[in-house]
């Protein structure tokens, strides 16, 4: 394999990886506070039971996930030495405080795993509370650094030099705020969904279903509540892309030719040989309307961009489309949730749950292809418009062996993961067998 | 304010050394556990560094970060020449968390156990290793920006006998810190014996590890001797390291627990220090005798200012709340309940 694209390879595979842990990290912590309240205000063991049962599935994915995140902070160089040389300075102001942030989540959680029964009650919840925080802090940070390579700010590009540099602007870059509200609805609807769906099918199967029904409500309600906002928040970063990222945008939706009142195509083939999408369904003049709030607005093809400086199109387009597909089927399950709050009968019925365990994966994919469409969209640039990912890779050969030994790594890590949730999963009967079921 | 953020770079390395040292030592003590001994000794263990050993493993994460942004042409380079070491250290840290986690949170108990038990000790014994070997090579002269072959560029400038010698001067360090550490955390006087025994036999492989890295030193042509004993500084430092090594075998069989911790910490402050002083502020020393210096390498102005701040602002919340962690889980604070 081609040194440069081993790189790719591995650093998409490491973020791959790493964005599932750090989702389930900063967002179980959430659930957990819930629970952990209503254990404190009602006194109901149940509740107890659940938060604790949820602290180990956390404690295995925030270690998961630190260690995954450890490995990255050194990727960044082995991989990308010429980029961190420049880019460093610049965009690591997030990494600095992420860095705090961070510290102060494993110091929380330090706290939450091994303080029960001997904090007071509100503290040890408080540090429940601060675990989840500061892993939201930490995400948003994180995702500032990223979006400042899609929007680069806070210094001059002259001569091939970066001057005048200004960190704090680069943090503040114009597509902070909008990936960052995306990546956060994002991290709550998928892990909202997943945790729902698994209680969902231990529902279905009737173990323990006082517990699991609790576990489940907790669960949907923030993975519903997100997965209904997500659009909002998506098509704030639609018209950010089409502003900043016109590239982008155009492999986004396999839009060719620069045109006014452009159509949303849905789905198909597209063909860059010929400049053509087979089999799409047109939605005439709402690419336009989506990009620019327009019907008629004018929408930048790929033919207004130097070919040398296109993003691989196919890839792109299915991935958006598949994060798109994804959502609305959320969004759709979501609906379902929250009309049951009226129709209290469908929380008997079998299809209710059902549609909770297909979703199970739906918003980590969604997840996986969205974090796609960002990063290959940006192709060939790793820093926009300024520098090449080429450019930055490590002189160093014979990156394919170690792409080949991370594959193995993050392989057997996940079937470990799976295999000790499974186990978790399967012992909930015996270690919290509730007397009222 | 370079030099707030250079005083946090030696103070994070230093706390890595020190805690995550420590937390590796763990393993390594268990690897030189009898049968008959180890299920107490990993419950011990478990009990000193469950709470606390994600955060002793944070310090490296601040290491790197404040490398890259503020000393990005010292973090480029070290990433490029050091990228085998390194990436083997990164398995190693990643096989020896999840491992740790994974045997205490599978939720039954079977044979997986030894599975985890294995990689932990190992990863426990390699990651320190190459830290060390790291650590090594970038005083060692030995990395060639210059280099022609693959093994010359990416393989001499670690694969040194001074290197190797200061990977097993690691190892050893991080054993004995871990044996310190736990003379106050056995649960009975038996565990404890057993503790100061492991202290005893760790101390002289320092020791031994020690002398092996001035002869690798002096064969591989790195004038170590030369840069600790040729100023008073290093001089003094030694010395104060070898007067508190005495005072600590002295005192050891009093049950005061915060002195034995101090003064071993105070031992590796030292040697760091020692070593450290005779370099600033060079951070890499190139083949050929090029230096990379922290204070020439340094960040532009803005990037500094608002790193420093950071890591001032970032430290006042951090370490009361480590502390707090740390005196709240110390074994007399109160009896641990079991869940």
């Amino acid at each position: 394999m081609d040194d440069f694209l081993a790189a790719r390879f591995q650093m998409a595979l490491s973020l791959g990886f790493h964005i599932i842990f750090a989702c389930i990290g900063m967002v179980m912590p959430f659930f957990m506070a819930v629970a952990h309240y209503k254990w404190i205000r009602t006194g109901d063991v149940v509740y107890k039971n659940l938060t604790q049962a949820w602290s180990k599935g956390v404690a295995i994915f925030f270690a998961t996930g630190a260690v995954s995140g450890t490995m990255l902070s050194f990727e960044l160089g082995l991989l990308w030495p010429a980029f961190m040389k420049h880019a460093g300075p610049i965009f690591g102001m997030p990494f600095s405080l992420e860095g705090t942030a961070f510290f102060i989540e494993a110091i929380a959680l330090g706290f939450f795993l091994y303080g029960w029964d001997r904090f007071n009650r509100w503290f040890h919840w408080f540090t429940g509370v601060i675990v989840g925080i500061s892993g939201l802090a930490s995400g948003i940070l994180v995702v500032a650094a990223n979006s400042w390579m899609n929007s680069p700010a806070g210094f001059d590009y002259i001569d091939g030099q970066y001057l005048n540099i200004d960190p704090v602007k680069a943090m503040f870059n114009d597509a902070w705020f909008s990936q960052a509200l995306h990546m956060t609805l994002a991290a709550f609807a998928s892990t909202g969904f997943a945790v729902a769906g698994v209680h969902a099918a231990m529902i279905v199967r009737k173990s323990n279903v006082v517990f699991h029904t609790k576990a489940f409500t907790i669960a949907a309600v923030f993975g519903c509540v997100a997965a209904l906002l997500q659009p909002v928040s998506g098509d704030i970063s639609a018209k950010d892309v089409a502003q900043r990222q016109p590239a982008k945008l155009a492999a986004m939706e396999a839009h060719f030719h620069t045109q006014k009142s452009a159509p949303l195509i849905i789905g198909g083939i597209p063909d860059v040989e010929n400049k053509t999408v087979k089999h799409a369904i047109e939605l005439p003049g709402m690419l336009s309307f989506l990009a620019h709030g327009d019907l008629t607005a004018e929408v930048k093809g790929l033919d207004s961009i130097a070919p040398q400086d296109h993003p691989p199109v196919a890839v792109v387009h299915y991935a958006f489309q598949i994060m798109v597909g994804m959502g609305v089927i959320m969004m759709a399950i979501a609906v379902v949730f929250f009309l049951s709050f009226w129709k209290r009968n469908w929380l008997r019925k079998i299809w209710f749950y059902r549609l909770f365990i297909v979703a199970i994966p739906m918003g980590f994919i969604a997840i996986e292809a969205g974090w796609t469409v960002t990063e290959v969209g940006r192709q060939p640039w790793i820093i926009q418009g300024i520098m090449r990912t080429a450019d930055a890779v490590t002189p160093m050969p014979g990156i394919a062996w170690s792409f080949y030994l991370f594959t193995a790594v993050y392989t057997s890590l996940s079937f470990f993961v799976v295999f000790l949730l499974r186990r978790q999963i399967k012992m909930v009967p015996l270690i919290y067998d509730d007397k009222n079921d | 304010m370079p030099y707030v953020v250079i005083a946090y770079l030696w103070l994070a390395i230093l706390l890595y050394v020190l805690l995550g040292g420590a937390d590796f030592g763990a393993g390594i003590i268990e690897m030189f556990t009898s049968q008959k001994n180890i299920r107490r000794t990993r419950k011990t263990l478990y009990h000193a560094i469950g709470p606390i050993w994600e955060a002793n493993h944070m310090w490296l994460i601040i290491v790197i970060v404040i490398l890259f942004v503020g000393f990005p042409v010292i973090y480029s380079e070290l990433s490029i020449y050091l990228h085998i070491p390194l990436l083997i250290m990164l398995m190693g840290i990643i096989a020896r968390g999840t491992a740790f986690v994974f045997r205490h949170y599978d939720a039954v108990h079977d044979n997986m156990q030894d599975v985890y038990n294995r990689i932990f000790i190992w990863s426990s014994f390699v990651t320190p290793f190459f830290l060390g070997v790291i650590a090594g090579s970038v005083v060692s002269g030995h990395i060639d920006p210059n280099a022609q072959t693959f093994a010359g560029a990416y393989l001499y400038g670690w694969m040194n006998l001074f290197s190797i010698a200061v990977g097993l001067f690691t190892v050893s360090l991080c054993g004995y810190l871990a044996a310190i550490y736990l003379i106050g955390e056995a649960e009975d006087e038996n565990d404890r014996q057993r503790f100061i025994r492991k202290a005893k036999r760790m101390t002289l492989a320092a020791i031994a590890s020690g002398a092996v890295v001035f002869a690798a030193a002096e064969t591989d042509g790195i004038p170590l001797f030369h840069w600790i004993f040729g100023g008073p500084v290093g001089l003094v430092s030694v010395l104060l390291a070898s007067i508190s090594l005495v005072i600590l075998w002295k005192k050891i069989r009093q049950p005061n627990t915060t002195l034995h911790r101090l003064l071993a910490g105070f031992q590796i402050t030292m040697i760091l220090f020692a070593i450290s002083y005779a370099h600033f502020p060079d951070f890499i020393i190139l083949k050929g005798g090029d230096h990379l210096s922290l204070l020439v390498q340094q960040a532009p102005y803005k990037t500094m200012q608002s790193l420093g701040w950071a890591l001032l602002i970032g430290s006042l919340l951090i370490l009361p709340a480590l502390f707090y962690l740390y005196y709240s889980f110390q074994k007399n604070t109160k009896p641990p309940v079991m869940q």
